[in-house]
């Protein structure tokens, strides 16, 4: 009887959840899905809208393209190996190294914060303090006679923004590694320990071979992180640092490549690095994930 | 272990001095407006600056706006998700992941061409069309943290006996949506919410881009005309995402204490 009466009742409410779920898939149409593949489309059609490949071709012979994507790979690789192994050690100590209890919680609100503090005010934070007139260029050339604009370090350059970029990189790797690590069980290093390995054995045949997926997932998460950042770097440079993002600014506000379909190629790079950078992460994450269970 | 207990602390105090020294950097520059003292004068400059209060406040409606949209589409949209269409979940979750994956230059970009004043949907062509175009810009760029920390908030409670339980009752379900799932996931939303705050006020690209007056295009032009400015606002910017930070975990931990009774 009740199951009878519950039937009908059921249709009707799926119907309804059908009618709940659809603003969500078409605002994700309208403002995720459809313009970018607008952007993929004119990638591969000429002025005319015929079929072509000239663009994508011009990514790479065109210098100007080149040298942005090169330059935007570097600063990213760059940030993302150093946040990476930075955030690594530091959530090391926090988790495993033995430091007292307060420090833990203490750098994961840190770094909560810091993940977040990017764009704009990052910028003028790191021209404050690593500027020509920052705190710490004064400081060391007060009480050390120490200019570091005369060893050729320039905050507006390829090191300096990778300086700036790690500010929230090293974070997000805290963030995201900090898990993996907890997930290391006492048990694996009380069973190696038992079995005669030391705590260098340990790490290199057991928590490495489990951590690795986590580690190099994450570094790459933080490459398309960088990858795809703009203000930061629009607000320390200006346009004298040619990263690809810049160039991408300055080709929708003025057409400064002179081709609109070449723009949508560019832009069409960019989605195919951070894809496949975010897309190896993802299936890393998923292999780590087996021994978090 | 006595030489890694040596090599943690070495670790934490190197990464503490990289991290708190521009902070110290930031607002020492920021005290040094007038010669040979410090003083607060750049902070206030920069309050009676009414630019500053136009764009921020602009940037502050820009982001509850967000938040409100942002909730209306994704606390249903996870709720159905959950009760009937589970089938839909790993499509959902992979469109909510979408923004980490696509820049949100090329975003802003796609829209900029689609809806141009000339297309068959001229949003950017009033100012208050392109505000709701910046908005729907914002609750894109949200919807991964948004949609993950409702997710997570509404398969912590029990959906299914929830609804049931009200629809008993006679509730229909708007009303089982919005006062009985809404309160019980308060928290979740609010998480999103302030982590959405933190993300909208000072962004740049999608509001210079459809060239609106909000605060991150007037940081930029700060940043690139006056000296002392840009280290105040870099400093206030640094409180607000503290603040926003600080009021998640007040939040998170309300809700620890009200469930251990």
């Amino acid at each position: 009887m009740l199951s009878r009466r519950a039937q009908p009742v059921q249709l009707g409410q799926t119907a309804w959840a059908w009618i709940g779920v659809t603003p969500f898939f078409v605002f994700a149409l309208m403002f995720l899905i459809v313009p970018t593949l607008y952007l993929v489309v004119g990638a591969f059609q000429d002025p005319a809208g015929n079929f072509t490949l000239a663009n994508l071709v011009q990514l790479f012979t065109q210098s100007s393209i080149r040298s942005a994507y090169w330059i935007s790979i570097k600063v990213s690789l760059a940030s993302a190996t150093f946040g990476g192994l930075l955030g690594f050690a530091l959530a090391y100590a926090a988790v495993i190294g033995g430091l007292p209890q307060w420090i833990r919680p203490t750098l994961m609100t840190f770094s909560g914060v810091a993940s977040n503090f990017a764009g704009l005010p990052l910028a003028f934070a790191f021209l404050a303090t690593l500027g020509r007139t920052g705190l710490v260029t004064t400081l060391l050339v007060t009480f050390f006679d120490f200019n570091i604009y005369s060893t050729g370090f320039n905050l507006l350059s390829f090191w300096g923004l990778t300086l700036t970029y790690l500010y929230f990189q090293i974070p997000l790797m805290v963030l995201i590694i900090t898990p993996a690590l907890d997930g290391l069980k006492r048990e694996w290093r009380e069973a190696s320990a038992i079995l005669g390995a030391s705590y260098w054995e340990y790490w290199r045949y057991v928590a490495l071979p489990i951590l690795w997926p986590a580690i190099i997932g994450t570094t790459l998460l933080l490459f398309a992180n960088s990858f795809g950042a703009i203000a930061t770097a629009y607000a320390l440079t200006g346009s004298s640092l040619n990263i690809v993002t810049i160039l991408l600014y300055a080709q929708i506000r003025g057409d400064v490549l002179h081709d609109p379909n070449l723009g949508y190629a560019l832009a069409l790079g960019m989605i195919l690095v951070t894809g496949l950078s975010n897309g190896a992460y993802i299936w890393l994450r998923a292999r780590s994930d087996r021994w978090q269970r | 272990m006595k030489q890694a207990k040596l090599g943690s602390w070495i670790a934490i105090i190197v990464g503490s001095l990289y991290f708190i020294v521009p902070l110290i950097g930031t607002f020492e520059f920021s005290m040094r407006m007038r010669r040979g003292e410090y003083s607060f004068a750049a902070y206030r400059v920069v309050f009676a600056d009414p630019n500053f209060q136009a764009t921020f406040a602009y940037s502050t409606m820009m982001a509850l706006a967000t938040i409100v949209i942002g909730v209306v589409l994704v606390v249903p949209t996870s709720y159905w998700i959950q009760l009937r269409l589970q089938k839909l979940r790993p499509l959902v979750e992979f469109i909510t992941l979408m923004p980490l994956v696509i820049p949100a230059i090329v975003i802003v970009f796609g829209y900029l061409r689609l809806y141009n004043s000339s297309s068959i949907l001229p949003l950017t062509a009033s100012a208050r069309s392109t505000d709701l175009l910046l908005a729907f810009s914002y609750v894109t760029l949200a919807l991964p943290y948004m949609y993950r920390a409702v997710d997570t908030g509404m398969r912590a409670i029990d959906v299914r006996t929830l609804t049931e339980a009200a629809e008993n009752l006679g509730a229909g379900w708007p009303t089982v949506l919005f006062r009985v799932i809404l309160p019980n996931v308060r928290v979740a939303i609010l998480s999103g919410a302030f982590l959405t705050f933190a993300t909208v006020i000072g962004e740049f690209t999608m509001a210079s881009l459809l060239n609106r007056p909000a605060f991150g295009p007037y940081l930029q032009l700060i940043g690139a005309n006056r000296a002392y400015e840009p280290s105040a606002l870099a400093v206030i910017a640094f409180v607000v995402t503290w603040a926003c930070m600080g009021l998640i975990n007040v939040v998170g931990r309300g809700k620890q204490i009200k469930a251990t009774p």
